[in-house]
């Protein structure tokens, strides 16, 4: 009988099998298995079409976005370790992870350019589905779904705009929220205003602002939107528009 | 395809000798066809290439981040107002907007309409050629229209936000001197003046009529004319026509109030009250 190496040992050990449930062989067999048993990559069908490969065809710019999106995740939670969006501390911790925090500079860099880089993606994405008309029936609602999802990328990179408490933060979010109070009966400066009645302390601005200014109050406003409830109805909206490209039959491509 | 091989051309039918050669070539065909089927197996093909890719972008932001660092100007200071004071650079059209158009209608209206604009695409374009490849024969107006709010009304006022707008809103050629003193008479005025229409009402009634006649009216009188006889038109049914037109008109209005803007210095079209200006 042949020795058996190390690797062999340790492939057909109980615990390798437990986790592993399907040889690595290239079968017909296990090629399917390779996506339809492993929870990350059946998001894919086993089969696609062929087209579905050409990049000149998809740009890749849907799994760009999302690439990019999990990248600002994992970014953006090492920068909560060393990040108090209060007014007292907000600058000091970015001045901290800038000069002292290892990688600190680095991080902070990624998850901006990074956020930059995935509302460009998102354009890019929706242009390009616009263009090969992928909206068309079956997928109607999946365009919808992905509308809503590119605003929230905007409100996204919108609300970790204010985080790092500067000048650039203040007057541009000043600037974007000054819209808040322009809205139609809303708003304390809209047409209309009058007939609601709301002022400069109660209306759609200091809805957004906490409050009159941009101050400390919408800093943490802002922080809680960025870092919890954005990207959570964000997620969860990516997980229906994966799951809807899957269920209206796969990447779209000429009947 | 191997069948219109097997018919050949006329030149190739004409001649016998070619014969066994189109055969030949199509069988060739037949077995690359069938080498080549329509689906491939993700694995390894599609997560190979999401690897490469992924691999590329994750390079490319590193080295992007090691070379640039992110801004950070100086602590947030309420008292202290820059010139200019933007907005982040994807909001740079809206802002843009603003030199045309009362908040409520650059900054709220807007943004509502172009959301709104977006999502109800798929609902109004029942054209069902162009589903899945590029083409633009097919969708003539979709894409020209698509185009046309994407790269004119989106990305160059993005552009002009970003990068000729200086001190005080006004136009700088990109490198030139931000001059903080700089000041352009205002000579705008209203629509209704123009005419010489005076008066609260009256400026509001013409003003009025002038934004809903443009609005509406082309559309009408296109759909007068071509209502009927167009099968189109037909297909697309009143309701959808009259949300497309609306859409369209809206985005047209908005370069023609920057043109009459820009060119004519006109300020509002319509002096409504209570700022129900436009």
């Amino acid at each position: 009988m042949e020795k058996k190496g190390w690797w062999d040992v340790v492939r057909s050990s109980y615990v390798w099998k437990s986790v592993f449930r399907h040889e690595y062989q290239d079968t017909y067999r296990n090629r399917v298995l390779q996506v339809s048993s492993n929870v990350f990559l059946h998001l894919h069908p086993t089969k696609i079409r062929r087209h579905a490969l050409r990049l000149r065809f998809t740009w890749c710019m849907g799994g760009i976005t999302f690439l990019l999106f999990l990248i600002l995740v994992v970014t953006g939670v090492i920068l909560m370790f060393y990040y108090r969006p209060t007014g007292e501390y907000a600058y000091h911790d970015m001045k901290y992870l800038q000069f002292d925090v290892p990688f600190g500079m680095i991080m902070r860099n990624m998850h901006r350019w990074g956020a930059h880089a995935m509302v460009i993606a998102v354009w890019l994405h929706m242009f390009r589905v616009f263009m090969t008309g992928s909206y068309k029936p079956p997928r109607e609602f999946n365009w919808v779904i992905g509308v809503n999802l590119l605003v929230f990328t905007l409100l996204l990179s919108f609300t970790g705009y204010l985080l790092p408490w500067d000048q650039l933060s203040i007057w541009a979010v000043t600037v974007g929220t000054n819209m808040g109070r322009a809205t139609p009966l809303l708003g304390h400066e809209g047409p209309f205003a009058e007939l609601v009645g709301v002022n400069a302390r109660y209306d759609a601005r200091a809805l957004l602002t906490a409050g009159r200014l941009v101050g400390p109050a919408t800093l943490l406003r802002f922080y809680v939107l960025h870092c919890i409830f954005i990207p959570l109805v964000a997620a969860v909206l990516m997980i229906v528009h994966f799951w809807r490209v899957r269920k209206d039959g796969g990447i779209s491509g000429p009947l | 395809m191997a069948q219109s091989v097997l018919e050949g051309t006329e030149a190739e039918r004409g001649d016998v000798e070619d014969v066994a050669k189109v055969k030949e070539r199509a069988t060739k065909l037949e077995r690359l066809t069938k080498a080549l089927p329509d689906k491939v197996h993700t694995w390894p093909y599609l997560v190979r290439l999401e690897m490469m890719v992924g691999t590329a972008l994750m390079a490319f932001m590193t080295i992007w981040s090691i070379v640039v660092d992110a801004p950070l100007e100086e602590p947030a200071n309420p008292t202290k107002t820059p010139n200019p004071s933007k907005a982040p650079w994807y909001f740079l059209g809206l802002q843009e907007l603003l030199v045309y158009f009362d908040a409520w209608f650059a900054g709220v209206v807007l943004p509502g309409m172009i959301i709104v604009g977006l999502m109800i695409i798929p609902y109004v374009d029942i054209n069902p050629k162009g589903n899945g490849y590029y083409c633009f024969k097919e969708r003539r107006f979709a894409i020209s229209f698509y185009l046309f709010g994407f790269l004119v009304l989106w990305i160059a006022t993005v552009i002009i936000g970003t990068f000729f707008r200086g001190p005080g809103w006004y136009m700088f050629t990109p490198g030139e001197y931000w001059d903080v003193h700089k000041t352009v008479a205002i000579t705008n005025m209203d629509w209704p003046t123009k005419f010489g229409i005076t008066g609260f009402w009256p400026s509001f009634a013409f003003g009025a009529a002038t934004t809903l006649g443009f609005l509406f009216g082309p559309p009408a009188v296109y759909w007068k004319l071509k209502g009927q006889t167009s099968q189109a038109l037909q297909k697309l049914g009143s309701v959808r026509y009259w949300i497309v037109a609306f859409f369209v008109m809206s985005m047209a209005g908005v370069v023609v109030k920057m043109i009459l803007r820009l060119g004519f210095n006109v300020k509002y079209i319509m002096v409504g009250p209570m700022g129900f200006n436009i």
